[in-house]
């Protein structure tokens, strides 16, 4: 048996974290993307893309992402094609945080009034124009507490990951746990890690959402 | 190739009785996860200078670690310190836990989007501070925030899946066993899908209904 001191438990966590930090910059940076690719379908003019759209986001809102993982995993596996843990796991974390992110940004993009759309529709613009210089200018004001906020979810997301074998942060801390036969104290230790990476951005999601809320400051 | 549902017909039995378990983990987990939250959000807003610290590391240590660790921390931790508890008790009591914090972080902004007014009411008529958030402030309260608490419910739910790793036999438990025994892990999962999503719509549904019942039988206007 190999044994452990602290030091190394540590070490070995920490070691392990990029793993972490690497899956969720993938999942957040493919996610804004495809969330951003949502977004234009949703709010453009065509009934099928709306519902197209809408459907995804119901399907990715509406099922356990532990299921959406297993589908990808498995699933698409048993229908022939070869999805290693990697591929699975980042594949279904940007289509999970691209549908939350669509959504959370329409949200943003209908919270502006519409007489912004009309009066900018009266100066003769066309609608790519009304976006780019009219809705998400403002938009972007609110989106930016609200996107940093769901930056924290998606590092929770990614210790799912560690199931299908996917070997990051808390996939170590089993093998940590089991060797050592300490699990309160690694799992404290894997909590504490998480902590430090998340309450960073929970804190700044906060502040900014304060920060950038100037327009409709009531106090 | 063709999906073929037909493969998960002779697993009708064990498919109910995950979705049982499911269900109990859900109704049981929330529920006490709101009573959690009540107590939370009352120490956040009213408690004393020691309280309300401790409420908020609860919930930001809630909010900031992932349920699967809490999970993992509860089930493998606590026994070494002496404590015995089956898979499902642990299970409940990381989902408590942790919807806990969830729903008192909802209730705290209901709570505080109460008008002073209704303060200076109560304490017009002479009521204590218990008396004011039990007869005055609560219940407004969580009318006001009772759609994010249904969310909070439906997340819940979805929750429950990850229970499936520390061997509770709830629905994802059973989809993995399913597919393990056919190997028609596509059409299993899919099928899984479906029905949380159906699922999810009627509890949303059966919430949103009662608490609209609740609200206007309770709440004299």
């Amino acid at each position: 048996m190999i044994s452990f001191s602290f030091l190394e438990m540590v070490w070995a966590l920490v070691v392990a974290t990029r793993w972490t930090i690497v899956l969720s910059a993938v999942a957040l940076i493919g996610g804004a993307l495809l969330g951003a690719l949502l977004l234009i379908l949703r709010i453009a003019h065509s009934r099928i893309l709306r519902w197209g759209v809408a459907g995804i986001i119901v399907f990715v809102q509406g099922t356990p992402l532990l299921i959406q993982l297993f589908l990808m995993f498995f699933g698409v596996s048993a229908l022939g094609f070869n999805v290693n843990a990697w591929v699975a796991a980042a594949l279904t974390l940007i289509i999970w945080a691209g549908a939350f992110l669509g959504d959370i940004w329409r949200g943003c993009v209908e919270a502006i009034a519409r007489g912004q759309w009309e009066a900018s529709a009266s100066l003769g613009m066309g609608w790519f124009q009304q976006l780019r210089y009219i809705i998400f200018p403002q938009a972007i004001r609110i989106a930016i507490p609200a996107t940093v906020g769901f930056s924290v979810q998606v590092i929770k997301a990614t210790a799912l990951t560690s199931v299908i074998g996917f070997i990051e942060l808390t996939r170590t801390a089993s093998f940590v746990s089991n060797a050592t036969y300490r699990p309160l104290l690694t799992y404290g230790l894997v909590a504490i890690i998480y902590f430090l990476l998340c309450w960073p951005l929970s804190f700044s999601a906060g502040r900014l959402a304060r920060r950038l809320n100037v327009a409709n400051r009531t106090s | 190739m063709s999906l073929d549902f037909s493969w998960l017909s002779p697993y009708q039995d064990a498919i109910f009785s995950g979705i049982l378990v499911t269900i109990r983990l859900t109704l049981i987990g929330g529920s006490l996860g709101f009573v959690l939250g009540v107590a939370t959000a009352w120490a956040r807003v009213h408690g004393g200078p020691t309280l309300r610290w401790a409420a908020i590391a609860y919930v930001e240590g809630i909010r900031n670690t992932p349920f699967l660790v809490q999970l993992l921390f509860i089930f493998f931790g606590l026994p070494a310190l002496g404590l015995r508890l089956t898979a499902e008790m642990s299970g409940i009591i990381a989902l408590v836990v942790n919807t806990g914090a969830y729903m008192g972080e909802i209730l705290r902004g209901g709570i505080e989007a109460t008008h002073k007014g209704q303060y200076e009411a109560a304490s017009s008529l002479a009521m204590s501070g218990y008396q004011t958030f039990r007869h005055v402030i609560l219940f407004p309260s969580i009318q006001r925030v009772w759609p994010a608490l249904v969310g909070q419910f439906i997340l819940d739910m979805f929750q429950t899946s990850v229970i499936s790793q520390i061997a509770v036999e709830e629905l994802t438990f059973v989809a993995s066993f399913i597919q393990s025994r056919n190997f028609r892990a596509f059409e299993t999962y899919i099928f899984m899908a479906g029905t949380y999503l159906v699922l999810a719509f009627l509890m949303r549904r059966l919430l949103l209904i009662a608490g609209r019942f609740v609200f206007r039988m309770g709440v004299a206007r």
